[in-house]
């Protein structure tokens, strides 16, 4: 899922300069300063005094240099990842979505995806210039002395793994319930916020609230227990610096060096603070990384609800539907089992049947978003699990009784259905969907924003403007799943009149519970389910 | 940007007691980094100049290095546990807050930045605590012993250190007034994104069938391609500062140490004094460096503590607090000229109302799709204050009463009800929390649905029931309140005529006082007279 940017090696070298820089400088000012001591012509001093203000301006630049092209590349990472997802979350919906709780779902794209900035940014780059640095800086003090150069690549060899390792491994335990405590608090706060109507209305914001604090109390335990364990890696960071310092200064006393080296060994040490520091807090976070990794690969990996076959046969010319003793269901209950019906082009099916019946169920085999268990619908003889379901939804269009709006404008919302046609076909499916004269009268007119769910227009509305939407796409088999369902009984009419009217020779297949509303010209065979 | 807002520590007592914990660590610390200094010095100095040895020294080092470890980690935690404290603290007030404030108000404001804020945006605290608010104490008091001690050894060293070192909260400030916008967008970004991915996500269905769902990884990519350009640009802003600021620190301590050196060959100092100079330089920038670095991190979190402020501090509705609410079994209700306007909205949702509902009768609320009926329902639940016009029970205004009391009077079926995840039991007692399972079987059963078992699951959004169950769930709910007024949203859209049948009886058989919205002949007819809502003439006839 995650494709690294080669950017990021450019950024690991800028990183590995300034950190270096910073080594550099404390390690060339020990040696002017001891150097110095010894009172020698000021002459001799040019070159370390050129290094020491050479490294002190180094430090600054390639650092910002560094952060500039790192962000830039993880970023990108960033933005690629999103998209991959969102291709794969294409093929899982949305038979394979209804099962999860979607705050949770949300909280999983928005948060977990983001989780791919910090492993770039927060612990691979840090964790990686931190090492490369050490072991030059090592490199340097082993050929000044040997003994010191290796008490030193001990204490760094520590830093380097059990310092992560510590605090990664105590952490990871409190962070596992953090991950679950989070979602479960993110998808009650969606849920009462989404609820949040009811709740006042009956007067539970009370109840709600306290619900809420138990699972955010689980959370902020969790949050507690973990911040014991944060301290620990920076704890025996501080103890890895100290001791190299330490024992660099014993060695290095008995040594046979001069007293500029010597100070060298033993002040170079104090430099790497600055270089590890970020070890424990990047450990730290590759658990919480990690885990979000792992449940972004969790929802890539959920099986997709209809297989595609892998040599789709070309798009029939004819329109006739035939079911064959369909069986179909969800988890353990088959919902319907055995039904068959023939829908020929052109002709009008009525699907009647008490609500829970599967006629929603038979809407989503019609357009491969459900693949049968048993049976098979022929489109002109052709098995639709031999079609890709994008050819089969060319054919098939629908209508549901809560259809999606986008939150963005009328105009946009239509040209889902046909990218590019012409505002004069704009209004005249509007027109056709009796929305024209709703929508000219508003101040905006097409380019009215339409709100969160289509929130800013009534139910009848957002009906009315799907319908128009459908009437652009232009299908010749229309599937309406309860279509009029929020409409008052004038209006149902009318519009199922209309429905039935602007369908010309397309197939029209209407699932309804109340086929009374049909009218009554309309020749049309009854089926119904039980 | 204040670097640290008085409103955190007056909504979060935690705060206040982790700032006093961190001023004791911090003073703590720069005695320990002086001490260090002083005894590395002493050390070396004496190696190089007297040969001297160093173990009694090294001991005294070692239980330095124990006490600057001690002090790391207890700062991490005290940090660690502050933060979580006032995380939890404020994401209850935020979504308390809200609740208050209606679902008029969270209709306008998106429930999923909400939801963003209440996460990922509160997260962004833990920086702020555990990175930015410790360096910020330990910036302002590590500084002053390090360049008090350096005083007493090199004064020109000192004075270098004194100089340079108020140059860094000068750009601090600078930095705080570049970057306060550029993080606020940032952080709107932040929600425009969470919600495009939530429309995507949320219309995937819908896209799929007009072929247009693989366009949208394309969407996607470009869209975070826009945020990516736009955070480079208040990026390379942010960091342009910091470089200012890293620049002068490392330069700083090059200076220092030359300037020292220079002096050691002109015999004018010690070398001892000079190691403790060259020691403690850094350390004196080093706090206020990783305020710096820490900054970015931490004005997410800032922004993110503003917007929760925000929420906080919007006004909630003004009511009276009269408790004394006309018993509505025997008082009827009246609604006078009532027009509402929702913002945004040129044409009145509901135009010049006018209702009188007597106890015990059944009104049907009629007229064509977004005549306003719907609204009329919301009137006089409280949810909507009328621009004009007023609802009167037993000759007082509805708006002088105590909302909660008011809405006693009352039970709502909403066109598209809330469930909530749980059972349906669990949703029917929204209505009464203390029923017995007997009562809800009861309730179901008048609301047509005695075939739901008790603990069946509703699911998020009560997703495992069809839309015809969670209507019917919803009445149950409505009727097993004592509520003696039932405000029903076509509480028989999507079920069946046999249904209808046995929820229209199962509603006669209450002798509640019921106004509903209703579309369909069977409904209206059990209605003992119908009022019409005018249309507004937006829906074509």
């Amino acid at each position: 899922m995650i494709k690294p940017d080669r950017r990021l090696v450019l950024a690991l070298l800028l990183g590995v300069a300034a950190a270096g820089s910073s080594v550099a400088l404390l390690a060339t000012s020990a040696w002017l300063i001891t150097a110095a001591s010894a009172q020698p012509p000021v002459l001799l001093l040019m070159v370390p005094i050129v290094a020491v203000r050479a490294f002190g301006v180094g430090r600054g630049v390639f650092r910002y240099v560094e952060r500039l092209v790192s962000h830039d590349a993880a970023y990108r990472v960033l933005g690629e990842t999103r998209a991959r997802i969102t291709g794969r979350l294409e093929k899982i919906a949305p038979g394979g979505l209804t099962s999860r709780r979607k705050g949770d779902l949300l909280a999983r794209l928005v948060l977990d995806v983001d989780a791919v900035l910090d492993l770039w940014l927060r612990v691979l780059l840090p964790i990686a210039v931190a090492a490369v640095t050490a072991a030059a800086t090592v490199a340097l003090l082993a050929l000044l002395l040997p003994a010191a150069g290796a008490a030193v690549a001990l204490a760094v060899l520590v830093a380097c793994t059990v310092v992560p390792w510590l605090t990664a491994r105590t952490a990871e335990r409190a962070e596992r319930n953090l991950a679950g405590a989070r979602g479960d608090v993110a998808a009650t706060a969606t849920e009462t916020l989404l609820t949040a109507a009811d709740v006042i209305a009956y007067n539970a914001i009370d109840s709600v609230l306290d619900d809420f604090s138990r699972r955010d109390a689980r959370l902020a335990a969790a949050e507690r227990r973990s911040a014991w364990s944060t301290g620990l890696g920076s704890a025996l960071l501080v103890l890895c610096i100290g001791g190299a310092t330490l024992a660099a200064l014993v060695l290095g006393s008995t040594a046979n060096i001069t007293g500029a080296v010597f100070a060298v060994l033993v002040l170079t040490p104090l430099a790497l603070a600055d270089v590890l520091g970020g070890i424990p807090a990047a450990a730290q976070l590759a658990i919480r990384v990690r885990a979000a990794l792992a449940r972004v690969q969790e929802l890539v990996d959920t099986p997709e609800p209809v297989t595609e076959p892998t040599d789709p046969l070309p798009l029939p010319t004819g329109r006739g539907l035939q079911v064959k003793l369909l069986r179909v269901g969800y988890d353990d209950s088959d919902v319907l089992d055995g039904l068959s019906l023939d829908m020929p082009a052109g002709s009008r099916v009525v699907i009647t049947g008490p609500s829970g019946s599967g006629k929603s169920t038979l809407a989503a085999v019609l357009l491969r978003f459900l693949e049968p268990r048993g049976g098979e619908v022929l489109l002109d003889g052709v098995d639709l699990a031999r079609l890709e379901g994008d050819q089969v939804r060319s054919v098939v269009g629908l209508l549901t009784q809560e259809s999606h709006v986008f939150d963005t404008s009328i105009r946009e919302n239509l040209l889902l259905a046909k990218p590019g046609v012409s505002d004069l076909q704009l209004w005249k499916a509007l027109y056709r969907a009796r929305l024209g004269i709703f929508v000219e009268n508003l101040p905006d007119g097409l380019d009215t924003m339409v709100g969160e769910h289509g929130a800013k227009l009534s139910g009848g509305e957002r009906q009315r403007l799907a319908f128009a939407r459908l009437l652009l796409a232009d299908r010749d088999v229309l599937v309406l799943d309860e279509p009029t369902e929020h409409l008052d009984e004038e209006t149902a009419q009318a519009l199922l009149a209309d429905l039935f009217a602007a369908a010309g020779d397309r197939t029209v297949v209407l699932l309804t519970h109340r086929p009374e509303l049909v009218p009554p010209h309309v020749t049309r065979q009854l089926v119904c389910l039980t | 940007m204040k670097p640290l807002d008085p409103r955190l520590l007056r909504r979060a007592r935690e705060a206040r007691v982790f700032l006093g914990a961190s001023v004791l660590i911090g003073v703590a610390s720069g005695v320990l980094i002086v001490v260090q200094a002083v005894l590395l010095a002493h050390g070396i100095a004496g190696v190089v100049l007297r040969g001297s040895g160093v173990t009694g020294l090294a001991w005294g080092l070692a239980a330095v290095v124990a006490g600057r470890a001690l002090l790391v980690w207890a700062q991490e935690v005290v940090a660690q546990r502050a933060a979580a404290a006032v995380k939890s603290t404020l994401r209850r007030q935020v979504l308390e807050h809200s609740l208050k404030l209606g679902p008029v108000w969270l209709s306008g404001e998106r429930s999923s930045a909400l939801t963003t804020l209440l996460t990922k945006g509160l997260d962004d605290l833990d920086p702020y605590f555990a990175r930015y608010l410790p360096q910020l104490v330990l910036a302002s008091t590590v500084p002053a012993g390090v360049i008090g001690w350096m005083a007493t050894g090199d004064l020109i060293a000192a004075g270098t250190v004194l100089i340079t070192l108020p140059l860094i909260p000068i750009f601090m400030a600078l930095i705080g007034w570049a970057t306060e916008a550029r993080s606020r967008r940032r952080q709107h970004a932040l929600a425009v994104l969470a919600h495009h991915f939530a429309d995507v996500v949320g219309g995937l269905t819908t896209l799929k069938l007009f072929g247009r769902a693989k366009a949208q990884q394309a969407a996607v990519r470009r869209v975070t391609d826009q945020h990516r350009v736009a955070s480079m640009g208040s990026l390379r802003l942010a960091f342009l500062s910091s470089f200012a600021l890293e620049l002068l620190a490392s330069i700083s301590v090059a200076l220092v140490a030359v300037g020292v050196g220079l002096r050691l060959v002109d015999g004018k100092l010690g070398l001892e004094t000079a190691l403790m100079v060259l020691i403690l330089a850094p350390e004196a920038y080093l706090p206020l460096r990783q305020v710096g670095q820490q900054f970015h991190a931490s004005a997410d979190g800032v922004a993110a503590s503003e917007e929760v402020f925000r929420v906080l501090e919007t006004p909630l509705p003004v009511r009276g607090d009269r408790t004394d609410v006309p018993d509505l079994r025997v008082t009827p209700l009246h609604l006078y000229d009532v027009t509402v306007r929702y913002p945004g909205r040129a044409e009145p949702a509901l135009d010049g109302f006018d209702l009188e509902l007597r106890p015990g009768e059944v009104v049907a609320l009629t007229g064509p799709s977004g005549a306003g009926k719907s609204t009329a329902l919301a009137v006089l639940l409280g949810f909507v204050e009328p621009e004009r016009g007023v609802v009167v029970a037993g000759g007082s205004a509805a708006d002088e009463f105590d909302a909660v009391v008011w809405r006693r009077q009352f039970a709502w079926v909403p066109q598209r009800p809330g469930l909530r995840l749980g059972s349906v039991a669990d949703n029917v007692r929204l209505g009464r929390p203390d029923a017995s399972d007997d009562e809800v079987r009861l309730a179901l059963i008048t609301a047509g649905a005695g075939e739901l078992a008790l603990d069946k699951a509703v699911g998020e959004q009560g997703q495992l029931l069809s839309g015809g169950q969670q209507r019917r769930v919803a009445l149950a709910r409505a009727l097993i309140t004592d509520a003696p007024v039932l405000l029903l949203d076509e509480p028989t859209a999507g079920l069946d005529p046999g249904a209808e049948a046995t929820v229209v009886a199962g509603l006669r058989s209450t002798g509640r006082t019921v106004l509903m919205v209703a579309h369909r002949p069977a409904l209206i007819a059990a209605a003992d007279r119908t009022v019409s809502v005018e249309a507004r003439e937006l829906v074509d006839a």
